[in-house]
């Protein structure tokens, strides 16, 4: 009894916990509502505000719209995507938007690697961090705003025609070409940042030593340097491709009466009125990207991001 | 690997043409916003500050400016929130569905932009046109703000996980309680990534177009909306040009500030 009394004495000698204090020791004492209490606000965001219509806008494709109402008619039906499949038109768009989603990665990939590789293995390693600025730095001026650039370049009489002029030729105009060409100038430093990162990973020694059992560069280069450095440009093609993919506004830019499949989504969405077959057409990058991943994943890539 | 002088010399130059293909298209973009000649004709033959002038002037482009800045800044306090809270979940819990909500948190940025933005049209139409909301800046910056909590998420994520849990603990046993853990502790661990997270969720919001294209409606023109607009129209074309050039001279400033954060991280802590 005399021992309890000396515990007591010292827990009355503090004072009372306040409310704020009490609170904290609930939260010590309870991880799961600590877990609760962090995870609603996002959730109660992104679960019904965004999964939630991503998942309605997908159900939509499935319904068709009333020609004379312009109202949503609520039926299933796949008629939106036996539309896509038929008629020549959606189909020649979806193919020239994965065609240019390709090029533009193999663009990239050509002109990125050895600008990966000049700033890893070539230049002097002090130099290195402001070539990485240098790359970076890009990316923060508006998209818009290079896109433009590219405008006013590309017209007619503008710096293109003037740089090529010497030389007998002309700037491609407005047009697929130019599309291409902006769109592989827009997404290349995505390409070159993790390109460059998995290169700096890559031992010289390596190189050195596929050199010394008389290996020439073209050949280290081939069974050496893009072995290893391919889950990086997988890693960057997955920016590249996907970037391209949902582009419309460039094409709108630079593209002159080019379609892409993000055109024809918007003309959808606005002009036309048809929501329905809007997201129809929307499903078309969805599922390329989808298995674009799926197949990037195969090769590790993924963790490269 | 030996590489001859002329392969060397070869990967230099392609390393050199690069970058100035990099930059060539934004000098262009400086010159033409003080290129005196209306018609923009290249090489420029005399400069004048005539443009810059004519577009402090112009009020639909002043209110572009301030939709994008209050856009931007709606879009980015909302992603702070739900990016930090996000990040703590993430980092200092394991339950089932962790690897779902990293998932939900980088889908909106994963997916083309045109479909985010198709699906949060429809979404506020269903659901805010019936309550009286029409499409504004309160769309404009809830669409934004969807997008924008993967660059607080991560950036707060990876600080999270190299600090580590050991000095809270050590708070937790000096006696102070959870809420001033967070702030004496906790907080000034994080308050360089969320800074770099805010200052990229605030760029991100501030270049947006497609997104914003369809959850503007009539009434919010961002100034992307706006220079898209104007595009087309060759007697707006000098402001578009010194919109143009301006945004690139303000882009220095987020550059600036995360190499400032950067080289500030790297020292010890």
């Amino acid at each position: 009894m005399d021992d309890d009394q000396g515990l007591t004495a010292v827990a009355a000698a503090r004072p009372a916990p306040g409310p704020r204090r009490r609170a904290a020791a609930v939260l010590h004492r309870r991880p799961r509502l600590r877990l609760t209490l962090l995870l609603s606000a996002p959730l109660a965001w992104l679960v019904p505000g965004y999964l939630g219509a991503l998942a309605a806008i997908f159900l939509t494709a499935f319904w068709t719209t009333d020609t004379f109402t312009g109202e949503v008619v609520h039926q299933y039906t796949l008629a939106n995507f036996q539309t896509l499949w038929d008629e020549p038109v959606y189909r020649t768009i979806a193919l020239r938007s994965v065609g240019v989603a390709a090029a533009v990665t193999l663009i990239d990939m050509a002109i990125g690697l050895p600008m990966a590789f000049a700033m890893a293995k070539v230049v002097r390693p002090r130099r290195r961090p402001y070539l990485v600025v240098a790359v970076l730095a890009p990316l923060w001026a508006p998209y818009l705003v290079k896109a433009y650039a590219w405008r006013v370049m590309l017209a007619h009489g503008g710096l293109a025609d003037e740089v090529l002029g010497p030389f007998g030729l002309s700037g491609p105009g407005y047009g697929l070409t130019a599309t291409v060409l902006v769109l592989a100038y827009l997404w290349l430093p995505y390409m070159i940042l993790p390109v460059y990162t998995g290169l700096e990973r890559l031992p010289d020694s390596l190189l050195d030593a596929s050199g010394d059992l008389g290996a020439r560069p073209l050949r280290t280069l081939r069974a050496v340097v893009l072995p290893m450095v391919f889950p990086s440009l997988v890693a960057g093609s997955v920016f590249t491709f996907s970037l391209s993919l949902g582009d419309y506004i460039t094409v709108k830019i630079v593209g002159g009466r080019t379609q892409l499949l993000g055109n024809v989504v918007y003309d959808n969405v606005g002009a036309a009125n048809n929501l329905p077959f809007a997201a129809a057409v929307a499903t078309i990058p969805v599922v390329v990207m989808l298995a674009y991943l799926a197949a990037a994943r195969r090769t590790g890539a993924l963790r490269e991001l | 690997m030996t590489l001859s002088p002329a392969a060397r010399a070869a990967l230099r130059a392609v390393l050199v043409l690069g970058l100035a293909v990099i930059y060539v298209p934004l000098l262009v973009v400086l010159v033409n916003s003080v290129n005196a000649d209306r018609a923009f004709g290249w090489p420029p033959t005399s400069f004048t500050g005539r443009w810059w002038a004519h577009a402090m002037d112009d009020a639909g482009a002043r209110r572009a400016v301030l939709t994008s800045v209050k856009a931007g800044l709606g879009a980015t306090a909302i992603a702070l929130v739900l990016g930090t809270a996000a990040a703590f979940a993430v980092a200092r819990h394991r339950f089932f569905g962790r690897e779902a909500v990293s998932l939900a948190v980088v889908l909106p940025i994963a997916l083309p932009g045109i479909v985010t933005g198709i699906a949060l049209s429809n979404a506020f139409q269903v659901v805010l046109k019936p309550l009286g909301v029409g499409l504004g800046l309160f769309t404009v910056i809830a669409g934004h703000a969807t997008f924008c909590v993967v660059t607080i998420y991560n950036n707060v994520l990876a600080r999270l996980r190299r600090t580590g849990t050991s000095l809270e603990e050590a708070s937790a046993d000096l006696g102070a309680d959870t809420f001033q853990t967070l702030r004496y502790v906790t907080f000034p661990a994080l308050r360089s990534a969320m800074l770099a997270g805010g200052l990229l969720s605030f760029a991100l919001s501030f270049d947006e177009i497609i997104v914003t294209t369809f959850t503007a409606g009539p009434g919010a023109q961002t100034l992307p909306i706006w220079i898209f607009g104007n595009l087309f129209r060759p007697n707006q074309a000098p402001v578009v040009n010194v919109l143009a050039a301006a945004m690139i001279v303000l882009s220095v400033i987020p550059i600036w500030i995360a190499q400032r954060l950067s080289s500030g991280a790297r020292s010890p802590v």
